[in-house]
């Protein structure tokens, strides 16, 4: 055994072992620098032939060597900020329903469930989407809706597009259905911290189950519901294989709700490996390096506003 | 009072809608999922057979398994975890036992965080102009592993450090009372009580990455063939899958639905094998 120098040098495997775990932690520090980095280098080219247009055009045309990413990041947000908005107030719904209402039998199972769906890989919710969902979408919405919308109304233009079920909305469901267990679990954690003596100091004074949660649980965790939701964007905006099975792929500025587009991640799916030139590859990974910066900025928010709320 | 009443009676009935609304999402949530795994499950335990474990892919038509996208997953997966666990464990252990507090322990807990759920297309990005396009000079199983690995670390590093910090501070007092030096003591006693939850650090990282596909279709890149060499192309489930499920023919499909629920099942079987872990272990 070492004979640990009081008061004078530690010694040498003592060094050795908190330099080592010292290199390891700086390591992911590294390898974040990296990710932007390389990103930056190998989209250079890309930002320096197009400039801005590359950010506004939305012509996207490998043969004539041409890329503006407007179409992608547009469906990008698309796509995110409407799988949004369908799966949050069904996540809030599930976890107030797990937190408050069902006995405890059932609500420990079912919260068990959901946490183990969150961990499905997303090619299986892409697999769905394809084969299950977009054929049942296109027979049993797109077609009688294409049938029975005056042409010409908002309607009309809002669900335009090829009736076969693989498009932005489609896409934007099942986005919503893969980030719904995710969100719903952290949200339920979230308001498990409301301190049972908040919540039945109003049933006390004789508040409904509504008036507890909307009036005391959800304002009490506020700042954490804005870090489940950044969360949920944080994910919607990167999620690759679950969208690429089901946009449709097409790089133009999508045109209606049931046109087919695609988002930045899937069009670095599918074309990154087979790219036809150097330049359409560095159009690639600067649209990599767009994605970064979007989803960076949203998960540091969401990352902020949750370790607020947890302490 | 019978204004009271009237309020009353709004206020509950706005109760029920809430309740019954709060009820319904439950129900569609939980019904969606299920929906997708009835389909999972139908479609997928058909070409659930000998020939799936046994056969590398086939021509279209003809008989054949996912032997060369299993082996090649198994690999991928095992070599990340290795680069995975020795890192995470460290950063980690660095966290919680040396410089957590400091200014720079605060940045990579925030950043480990970000990285946690970080697009994982990215990190195959990164790993590609990395490893495929300089160092090694084409795909690889390497590449593939790395990429994989850089997805699982930040796993390992939160649960690593949260449970760590979980160990009793008597237990570390206790070794340096004996005149142990701290790098003694972390590696022979704080590890030693924490390593079921290590191991669990370890399955949740290898949950993560189990079915991960964007990351690989750029640096394992998939290969038609049996290959355990990891300075070439490999075959993986999630590759296969992805290449299978876009084609035409129908026994390619058939393939890839058993492949689909092939993964799901591993995932689900090693999260609930960490929650057991976990669970056996405090009660």
């Amino acid at each position: 055994m070492h004979n640990p120098a009081i008061g004078g040098r530690a010694p040498l495997g003592e060094d050795i072992f908190r330099w080592l775990c010292l290199s390891a932690a700086t390591l992911l520090l590294a390898i974040l620098a990296g990710v932007v980095v390389s990103l930056a280098i190998g989209g250079w080219p890309a930002f320096a032939k197009f400039g801005l247009g590359f950010l506004t055009s939305s012509t996207w045309n490998p043969v004539s060597d041409i890329y503006g990413a407007a179409g992608p990041i547009v469906g990008t947000l698309v796509t995110s900020f409407l799988s949004l908005a369908i799966a949050l107030p069904l996540a809030i719904g599930v976890a107030v329903f797990l937190t408050e209402f069902a006995p405890a039998r059932i609500a420990r199972p079912i919260a068990v469930a959901i946490e183990l769906l969150a961990g499905i890989p997303s090619i299986v919710y892409g697999m769905w989407g394809l084969f299950v969902f977009a054929p049942w979408f296109a027979e049993n919405v797109q077609q009688p809706l294409a049938n029975s919308v005056t042409p010409g109304s908002l309607m009309d233009t809002l669900t335009q597009g090829i009736p076969n079920g693989a498009n932005i909305f489609t896409a934007s469901i099942i986005l919503a259905i893969m980030i719904l267990p995710y969100m719903a679990a952290v949200f339920r954690e979230l308001l498990l911290t409301v301190p049972a003596q908040v919540r039945e100091a109003g049933y006390g004074i004789g508040c409904t189950s509504f008036e507890v949660t909307a009036r005391i649980s959800i304002p009490y965790v506020r700042t954490g519901v804005l870090g489940v939701i950044m969360l949920g964007l944080g994910r919607a905006l990167g999620e690759t294989m679950a969208v690429t099975f089901i946009i449709g792929n097409a790089h133009g500025f999508p045109k209606s709700l049931f046109d087919s587009g695609s988002t930045i991640a899937s069009t670095i799916a599918n074309e990154f490996a087979e790219a036809s030139s150097d330049m359409h590859s560095a159009a690639l990974i600067a649209l990599g390096l767009v994605l970064f910066f979007i989803t960076f900025g949203v998960l540091a928010l969401a990352r902020l506003l949750l370790a607020r709320s947890m302490r | 009072m019978t204004r009271m009443t009237a309020r009353a009676r709004r206020r509950s009935i706005i109760n029920t809608i809430f309740v019954t609304a709060c009820g319904l999402t439950a129900v569609i949530a939980l019904g969606a999922l299920a929906l997708i795994g009835w389909s999972l499950l139908t479609k997928g335990i058909g070409g659930i057979n000998g020939d799936l474990f046994t056969m590398s892919q086939p021509a279209p038509g003809s008989r054949g398994g996912l032997l060369n996208a299993i082996t090649g997953s198994v690999i991928l997966c095992l070599l990340a975890m290795i680069f995975a666990v020795v890192i995470g464990v460290l950063a980690g252990t660095w966290l919680s036992e040396y410089g957590g507090r400091t200014k720079l322990g605060h940045a990579v807990r925030f950043l480990n965080d970000v990285l946690l759920s970080a697009p994982s297309i990215l990190i195959g990005l990164f790993v590609y102009e990395l490893l495929v396009r300089n160092v090694v000079g084409h795909f690889s199983a390497l590449a593939g592993s790395v990429a994989l690995a850089i997805l699982a670390v930040p796993i390992v590093t939160r649960t690593t450090e949260d449970i760590l910090l979980l160990q009793p501070a008597a237990l570390r007092e206790a070794g340096m009372a004996l005149g142990a030096t701290r790098a003694f003591v972390v590696r022979k006693i704080v590890w030693r009580s924490a390593a079921t939850g290590l191991l669990t650090a370890g399955l949740l990282g290898f949950a993560r990455i189990s079915g991960e596909t964007a990351p690989l279709l750029f640096t394992s890149l998939g290969n038609q063939f049996f290959s355990v060499k990891l300075l070439q192309p490999i075959a993986s489930l999630p590759t296969t899958i992805f290449q299978f499920a876009l084609s035409a023919y129908e026994d390619w499909q058939r393939l890839a639905w058993a492949g689909a629920l092939l993964i799901a099942a591993s995932v689900l079987a090693i999260n609930i094998a960490g929650r057991a872990i976990i669970h056996g272990k405090s009660s």
